[in-house]
């Protein structure tokens, strides 16, 4: 665990750099943290980013399969907007833990 | 007369009915199983037909040979669960209330899932080994392949008994070895995951003995569609890997009937708390096994583990006590590597797995993340142990909740 800072504001973040604590999360956040992934956010990133928070504080497990059926994008657009590993990239940049896939 | 029905007499049905009726007053509780087979599937023997090991007979045997006396078993289709109304339908439409339910469905392959998948070449080139069907058209097919592009894919999060497909890669490279043709089988094993295994401990352990077998892993390919006409398997990310043959874990979700009856998650799942095994919504429902949704491995020796949660939390809700049984999320696998040599793997919700001896400390006889002889006798002894012990709810000699004792961290 270390501190980083982003955006003008000291947050926790772990190992990987994925913050401590969602609620030290901001949009500003997002787009410095995008930004080291090579990301420029957009308004469709920001839809996913909140629907993943939002998904996150219910308790859901989240998976590349439900954002596909979120609405908001399909599981080609969410590659296409976070190119690599969507769900662990875009988990980083809405602040929320690394996905955990459970075997 | 109160009712306690039991949906699915697969692994957990059978050792709830078995349980449940040893201790419930015949007079006062009267237990229903429903099940649409008549047929209980060993299904851990199923990765060893297409290597000729096993055949169909060796892993099926009559249902009611396990169902206790005592016990109405009704072979037929579940259609729904009207939980508001406390009562089941069955397909035919007769009505079961009840007072307690258990919901022991399972989960299944469904390779509807994935676009191209259940195509021309289904089951003549691409096999699945989770039904027996499948895993008896591998064996056919594997008798006269000379030799080629084997893949072997994972399409997606979760699936049950999540080693399944390494040793099913494992033994393939034994299997060509012992015909002689190994050098012209290129083998690939090709997973969503980003390596071998997602425990860090055991990634690494299983991706040496990968790369010591010459089999290729392609990590973090998530399966989008099969183009039957190439020959490839495509990603979302538009990786292709071409096959010759392929052996896919397709899509596991729950049975229809779970979203039938509203119960589901975007998989069929049904969400139920992890500790105490009651869903998260019917206070007098409990599911156990692979149809619930908790962060654990989809196996048979979790359901077994976690039968003696719900079995403790039932009995406590009948008699209007607070659940006291906590699930740690227990699993413990034996993973065959072929060559008569086995590995096992112990771990739960918060251990991930840990190398030393099992299930005695220091002595063994199995040994935790190694790659023994012994540890594949486990797996050969655990058929025996499965019809004759587990299945009746007997006590095992391996406790419920994970130990530390024996585990080198
Ligand atoms: C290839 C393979 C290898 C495996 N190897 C291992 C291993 O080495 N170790 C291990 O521990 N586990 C292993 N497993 C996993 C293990 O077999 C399962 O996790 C376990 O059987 C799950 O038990 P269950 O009671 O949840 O479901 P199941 O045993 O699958 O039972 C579900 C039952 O519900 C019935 N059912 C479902 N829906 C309906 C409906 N609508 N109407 C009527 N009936 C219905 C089905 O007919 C079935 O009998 C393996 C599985 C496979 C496929």
């Amino acid at each position: 665990m270390s501190q980083k800072t982003l955006a003008g504001k000291t947050v926790e973040v772990t190992d990987e750099g994925y913050l401590q604590d969602h609620n030290q999360w901001n949009e500003d956040i997002a787009k410095a943290l995008a930004e080291e992934e090579g990301i420029e956010l957009g308004e469709d990133h920001f839809k996913i980013l909140h629907y993943l928070r939002e998904k996150y504080e219910e308790g859901a497990n989240l998976t590349i399969r439900k954002v596909g059926k979120s609405g908001f994008t399909d599981i080609k657009g969410f590659y296409k907007l976070f190119p690599g590993g969507p769900l662990k990239k875009a988990s980083k940049i809405a602040g929320i833990p690394k996905p955990t896939s459970c075997v | 007369m109160k009712k306690i029905v039991i949906l699915g007499a697969g692994t957990g049905g059978t050792i709830m009915a078995n349980k449940l009726r040893k201790v419930l007053s015949r007079s006062e509780w009267d237990i229903t199983v429903v099940d649409k087979d008549k047929t209980h599937y060993y299904q851990p023997g199923f990765l060893f037909i297409p290597f000729g090991i096993y055949n169909r007979n060796d892993v099926i045997k009559p249902k009611s040979d396990f169902l206790p006396p005592g016990v109405n078993v009704l072979y037929t289709g579940i259609d729904r669960i009207e939980p508001n109304d406390q009562q089941v339908l069955l397909e035919g439409g007769q009505v079961l209330p009840y007072d307690f339910l258990v919901v022991a469905t399972g989960t299944n392959i469904n390779p509807d899932e994935t676009p191209g998948l259940k195509d021309q070449l289904w089951h003549k080139e691409i096999f699945d080994f989770y039904t027996v069907d499948g895993a008896v058209a591998l064996r056919e097919f594997f008798r006269d392949w000379e030799g080629g592009r084997l893949v072997v894919n994972i399409a997606e999060l979760p699936f049950k008994c999540p080693v399944a497909p390494l040793e099913f890669s494992f033994l393939a490279d034994a299997y060509f070895s012992e015909l002689g043709i190994r050098d012209k089988v290129d083998i690939s094993f090709v997973t969503p995951l980003p390596g071998a295994f997602t425990k860090p401990k055991a990634s690494q352990m299983l991706g040496e003995l990968l790369e010591e077998k010459n089999i290729r892993v392609i990590p973090d390919f998530y399966l989008e569609s099969v183009d039957n006409e190439k020959k490839v398997i495509r990603s979302y990310d538009e990786q292709e890997v071409p096959f010759d043959v392929l052996t896919i874990v397709p899509v596991n979700t729950g049975d229809p009937m779970v979203e039938r009856s509203g119960m589901g998650d975007d998989l069929n799942f049904i969400p139920t708390d992890k500790y105490t095994l009651q869903s998260k919504h019917h206070e007098n429902i409990f599911v156990l096994g692979d149809a619930s949704d908790i962060p654990t491995s989809k196996a048979g020796s979790v359901v077994h583990f976690a039968s003696e949660v719900v079995y403790e939390n039932l009995v406590s809700a009948i008699e209007n006590r607070p659940l006291k049984a906590q699930f740690d999320g227990h699993s413990n696998c034996y993973i065959e590597t072929g060559h008569g040599k086995g590995s096992i793997i112990d771990f739960n919700y918060d251990t991930e797995p840990l190398p030393g001896t099992f299930p005695l400390p220091g002595v063994g006889p199995f040994g935790l993340l190694q790659n023994t002889k012994m540890n594949h006798y486990g797996k050969v002894l655990f058929r025996w142990i499965y019809w004759h012990i587990l299945l009746k709810g007997k006590e095992m000699p391996i406790e419920s909740q994970m130990t530390m004792a024996g585990k080198k961290s």
